[in-house]
């Protein structure tokens, strides 16, 4: 079967930046199969296109969601949806966060700008059963205070150690500048028993992963979701390759023992 | 199938053809068109490219005529299979907007003829079988693909005249035809007439056959056909290094000769474009003045374009020394690791369209020279 999108509605909206808009869907008609936090969605514009999109809510928890940050024609175009709108969706798409090898270990989560979307559910699912982790500690950067997403939310998490940071400072910011790295210092983990989950710009994955690893977290253990250009989200396009990946079917979610090789390459 | 081979003469072949016309098939194979071989829809079996023959070399391509009226007796053209199996444009599917602002998306069935391929060189018959593990044989399925794949029927043409750009036998391959045909057909020509030896590779191959004049193949005409076929092996114009290409596309990420092919390569992308195993695609929405019905088009795309890699702030591979590096390694190395196969089934094709005649024997050679002078 051609993957064809499937209808489904606006049920909720919420800016969370001026840039950047969470849509909370229902299916129209028939139901996509259930995502897991990581994998990605092909959501239509209609009449634009269609990009890959993470989603930042399951199902399972609270709802299909996406958090989408408007920086082209796409993304604008499903920025503007309003509640009641159709949008077409299709997926599950690659892989998710590999959680099940993370009990009864320490967790670190490091999100950079719009990277925090694709971990939310990864986060919820791990605070939702507390004792199955020995701690969890998130980490969070953005460009601005303005462009922290959900920071009522972030800020009421039962977490070993929050942290956010930013790399510019607007007048009333009391909390931390500089780069998400500087936070690891602060949480509260045992780096041989820690598995880590790292998105954000690319530079940002490079630069987290390598000082997490750089402490002694396993490389194995450190899971890293990766963006290329996607057209087709089916292994058929060929716009994903990231040297011996497919990334819409390898990944996005990889480990770092496959990403380092391939991230440390210029212009692969 | 271990039927004993039979034998066609032209006229047996062009029964084979009007038997293919009369079943309502479409019937596609060689023919001399603008200066060249390409492949088109064949009424009937005059219109095969008897009598010529081509001068291949990196960036040049001509016709020569025959003195033994062969029709198979040339090399690749500037067309392979892939673009009837895998066209270069084709819709997805369609969108609809109601007033009530409901929207429906609707698969565009797709388009497919039921056709005969006549004349399919074993280097793309490997092609065709490396497309369908890329666009078939995964967990999702190109539909447009597989109903135009799954119709069509296939009669090879074994080589027995390779082109100075050809080196299947370094890919893996030759100039026999591997299994996956319907029908194959070896042309001899000698003192004793023009025929078609022919095997028969599937239930519906032996059924065609069945419909048209033949006889069996006498032990002469199959010791010279296999002897032609056999004796192309060694007359390849070209080869590779014969040296573990995925380990030395491996070893080759920063080598300066990538610098070097950057200097000539115009990234124009005709060398993806006539590949038979390249598959790449792009999409694009095509919208109406209504603004309310709006098209999913599929089209063929090449890594050597900047907009291939694109991403929000700027595309991955904006040098065209990474494009290039990009092209050769998913060919010969990444390919494996993505589908279990070589992408390349040296036909030669990227050689002889290249404008400015840049030759991925050449390339691949020096870059194992480079390596070898490296760990010297
Ligand atoms: C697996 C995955 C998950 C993603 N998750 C999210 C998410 O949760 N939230 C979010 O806001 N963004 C996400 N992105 C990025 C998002 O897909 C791009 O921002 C989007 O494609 C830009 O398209 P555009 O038409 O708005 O912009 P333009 O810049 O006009 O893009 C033109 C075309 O280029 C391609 N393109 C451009 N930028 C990207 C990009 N960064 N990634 C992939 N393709 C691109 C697209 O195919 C697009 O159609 C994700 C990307 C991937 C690969
Ligand atoms: S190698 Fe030749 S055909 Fe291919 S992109 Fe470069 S100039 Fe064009
Ligand atoms: S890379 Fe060149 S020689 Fe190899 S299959 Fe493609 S066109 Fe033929
Ligand atoms: S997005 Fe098309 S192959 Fe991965």
């Amino acid at each position: 079967m051609t993957a064809v999108p499937v209808p489904h509605r606006v049920v909720a909206r919420r800016a969370e930046t001026a840039d950047t808009v969470t849509l909370r869907f229902e299916p129209v008609g028939s139901a996509l199969p259930d995502f897991l936090p990581g994998q990605f969605a092909m959501v239509h514009s209609f009449g634009r296109g269609e990009i890959p999109v993470s989603v930042s809510s399951v199902q399972a928890t609270g709802g299909l969601a996406h958090t989408v940050r408007s920086v082209g024609a796409v993304s604008d175009g499903l920025c503007a949806a309003r509640v009641g709108d159709v949008v077409g969706i299709r997926g599950p798409y690659g892989t998710s966060w590999e959680s099940a090898r993370a009990r009864g270990r320490d967790v670190v989560i490091v999100a950079g700008g719009i990277g925090f979307a694709p971990l939310r559910p990864l986060i919820l699912a791990v605070l939702a059963e507390p004792a199955a982790y020995r701690s969890v500690n998130v980490l969070i950067g953005a460009r601005t205070p303005s462009d922290l997403i959900a920071r009522a939310e972030v800020a009421s998490w039962a977490t070993a150690y929050t942290g956010v940071t930013v790399d510019q400072p607007e007048v009333d910011w009391r909390g931390d500048v500089g780069v998400v790295t500087e936070l690891l210092g602060r949480a509260q983990f045992e780096p041989e028993e820690t598995t880590a989950y790292v998105c954000g710009p690319e530079p940002m994955i490079r630069a987290t992963s390598r000082e997490l690893a750089h402490l002694g977290v396993p490389r194995d253990r450190i899971q890293v979701s990766l963006e290329r250009n996607m057209r087709c989200a089916t292994g058929h396009c060929g716009h994903c390759q990231l040297g011996p990946l497919l990334v819409c079917r390898a990944g996005p979610v990889v480990d770092w023992t496959c990403a380092e090789p391939l991230l440390s390459v210029r212009e692969l | 199938m271990s039927a004993a081979p039979a034998a066609l003469d032209r006229d047996g072949l062009s029964a084979l053809v009007a038997v293919l016309v009369a079943d309502g098939r479409t019937v596609v194979g060689p023919t001399v068109r603008d200066g060249a071989i390409v492949l088109s829809e064949l009424d009937s079996a005059d219109a095969l490219p008897y009598g010529w023959g081509v001068e291949l070399e990196a960036g040049r391509y001509r016709l020569v005529p025959r003195e033994d009226g062969a029709a198979f007796a040339h090399s690749a053209g500037p067309q392979s299979w892939k673009n009837f199996l895998h066209p270069s444009r084709e819709r997805l599917w369609s969108a609809d907007r109601t007033a009530e602002g409901e929207v429906t998306f609707t698969a565009h069935e797709p388009a497919a003829p039921a056709y005969a391929f006549l004349g399919v060189r074993p280097c793309d018959l490997r092609a065709i079988a490396i497309q369908d593990r890329v666009l078939i044989g995964g967990r999702y399925e190109d539909t447009g693909y597989g109903t135009r794949r799954r119709g069509a029927l296939l009669i090879a043409a074994e080589c027995t005249e390779p082109g100075a750009t050809c080196f299947c036998i370094s890919t893996g391959g030759g100039p026999a035809a591997d299994p996956g045909y319907d029908l194959a057909l070896t042309e001899v020509v000698d003192e004793d007439g023009h025929r078609f030896l022919v095997r028969v590779g599937s239930e519906e191959g032996a059924r065609l056959l069945e419909r048209v004049p033949h006889h069996g193949a006498d032990l002469a005409t199959e010791a010279t056909a296999r002897a032609s076929v056999d004796a192309a092996r060694d007359r390849m114009g070209r080869s590779l290094p014969p040296v573990d290409l995925r380990s030395l596309m491996g070893a080759s990420l920063d080598a300066e000769r990538w610098n070097d092919v950057a200097e000539r390569c115009l990234t124009c992308g005709n060398c993806t474009m006539v590949c038979p195993t390249c598959f790449c695609t792009t999409t694009e929405e095509v919208t109406d003045l209504t603004g309310d019905h709006t098209e999913r088009w599929q089209r063929w795309d090449s890594c050597f374009d900047l907009d291939f890699s694109y991403l929000h702030g700027g595309s991955v591979r904006r040098s065209p020394r990474s494009r290039y590096r990009q092209w050769l390694t998913h060919k010969l190395s990444t390919w494996h690791d993505q589908f279990d196969t070589t992408g390349c089934v040296g036909c030669g094709r990227c050689i002889a369209w290249c404008p400015v005649g840049i030759d991925i024997t050449e390339e691949v050679a020096a870059l194992d020279a480079e390596r070898g002078t490296e760990s010297d």
